[in-house]
């Protein structure tokens, strides 16, 4: 088993640790704004743990994705709210 | 005079019924005050999915909803953005041979009273709304139908009242009315020349034997999808279940919101008093909403509710003077389109309070009507 996956942020390509969230993969893109609240609020991961629904992502064209609970594979596209 | 507790019009109930009726009777320049036990709008009006829609029913049906729809796209201009006013259009949707017969019928009525709509067939639905499943019949669009976010809506109306000098209490509760005016659970009595019970499904405790019975519904909302769905979408075959006036019923009705939220409804239920979710009947709507979009099973819901629909036999509201009390009005038995009917409701009965020629005739809607099961033809 490969030590790492890649994966694609908002189109820009980052290589994680195997087992690593994908809330990891956004920060790791430099991604700040995960997400935008009903009033245009930039909104990112807060519980850590899948609780507080503030870092969901679009991943594979699924959108409301909780990136803190979903490990990285490889070649998967990730799209953040912008 | 609102120092002396002493009004023209007393209402109680701050849902959209009241909020209009109050808006109006502000407007003509009738001193008002509006009871709610709060919050504005928490009852029947919130429950509400919003639609308003020209429906056809009856002639009278036909009237008050198209005369109703007329205002709300007057007032359109004017709604504050958290109305959340969409014009989005109700799309009926065929799924056989039987309910495009039923479409055209609809479309040739809906002609005849110059209401714009269009037939559309298999493949134009499916490209109009791409998440319904394939191999529907077709449609009838009906363009200028549109939504709105209820309680924002009710709030909306009773601030415009209370800048034409109307008075509203939040967290009274009405325990009668009286022959001096309204009652409140304090002891508290808001004289009025005029009283009207604006109180929905609840309307009977307050003025018992009227014919209107809680009609229990529930609805469902999910998370953001825009686009999902573009416009108000109900099966034709709503026709069939929701004109039942004795067993339980649902049928597939999905509206999307500005949000990006989708309402997924609905249900009706007679004899069901408790407002907690029936398990079984959130279970039969949804899997009827999955039936003509499959993807809805992918969708994350937030929300679940439930709401009392005031229903009358001939499925008309009670409009006016109750017989034998010509101070006394009713303005309730809406049933399911009590946000579409606020407006015309509203301007009914301050044409009745006011001796006012009205746009359309009230009669057809004052309590004192001779009223049978209206079962759909």
């Amino acid at each position: 088993m490969a030590d790492t996956v890649s994966l694609s942020v908002n189109g820009a390509r980052v290589t994680v640790p195997d087992g690593a969230m994908v809330s990891a993969a956004v920060a790791l893109a430099g991604v700040s704004g995960f997400r935008k609240s009903v009033t245009g609020e930039p909104r990112g991961p807060l519980c850590g743990m899948g609780i507080c629904f503030e870092c969901r992502v679009t991943i594979d064209d699924r959108p409301h994705c909780r990136s803190c609970q979903i490990p990285c594979q490889e070649g998967m596209e990730v799209l953040t709210d912008r | 005079m609102t120092s002396k507790n002493t009004y023209d019009v007393a209402i109680a109930g701050g849902g959209i019924v009241g909020a209009a009726c109050a808006a109006e009777c502000a407007a003509a320049g009738l001193s008002v005050v509006v009871v709610e036990p709060g919050p504005v709008g928490g009852g029947a009006t919130a429950a509400g999915m919003g639609h308003i829609v020209v429906m056809d029913d009856s002639p009278a049906q036909i009237a008050l909803t198209l005369y109703s729809r007329t205002l709300w796209i007057e007032l359109s201009p004017e709604l504050p953005a958290d109305v959340e006013y969409l014009p989005c259009g109700t799309m009926w949707v065929a799924a056989d041979e039987e309910e495009m017969a039923e479409v055209r019928r609809k479309k040739a009525l809906l002609d005849g009273i110059a209401v714009r709509a269009e037939v559309l067939d298999s493949r134009q639905l499916a490209e109009a709304e791409p998440h319904l499943r394939p191999g529907l019949a077709g449609a009838l669009l009906v363009n200028d139908d549109s939504v709105v976010y209820p309680p924002c809506a009710a709030r909306f109306l009773l601030e415009r009242a209370q800048a034409h000098g109307a008075v509203l209490r939040v967290g009274g509760r009405v325990v009668e009315l009286t022959a001096q005016g309204i009652k409140l659970a304090d002891g508290t009595v808001l004289a009025a020349g005029i009283i009207v019970n604006a109180t929905g499904a609840w309307a009977p405790e307050l003025t018992p034997g009227i014919q209107v019975r809680k009609r229990k519904g529930h609805l469902l909302i999910t998370d953001r999808y825009p686009g999902f769905v573009r416009a108000v979408l109900i099966e034709l075959g709503y026709l069939k279940s929701a004109h039942s006036t004795t067993a339980d019923s649902v049928a597939f009705n999905a509206q999307p919101r500005r949000t990006g939220q989708v309402l997924i409804g609905s249900s009706r239920q007679f004899g069901a008093e408790h407002a907690g979710i029936d398990t079984h009947m959130l279970r039969r709507m949804l899997q009827r909403a999955e039936e003509y979009m499959p993807g809805l099973r992918d969708l994350i819901a937030i929300r679940t509710w439930t709401g009392f629909r005031a229903a009358t036999p001939d499925k008309l509201p009670l409009i006016g003077p109750v017989p034998g009390n010509e101070r006394l009005y009713l303005a309730t038995g809406h049933e399911g389109l009590g946000i579409t009917t606020s407006l015309a409701t509203g301007k009914l009965v301050a044409d009745q309070i006011l001796g006012r020629t009205s746009a359309i005739p009230f009669a057809p809607y004052l309590p004192g009507r001779r009223q049978e099961e209206h079962a759909h033809g």
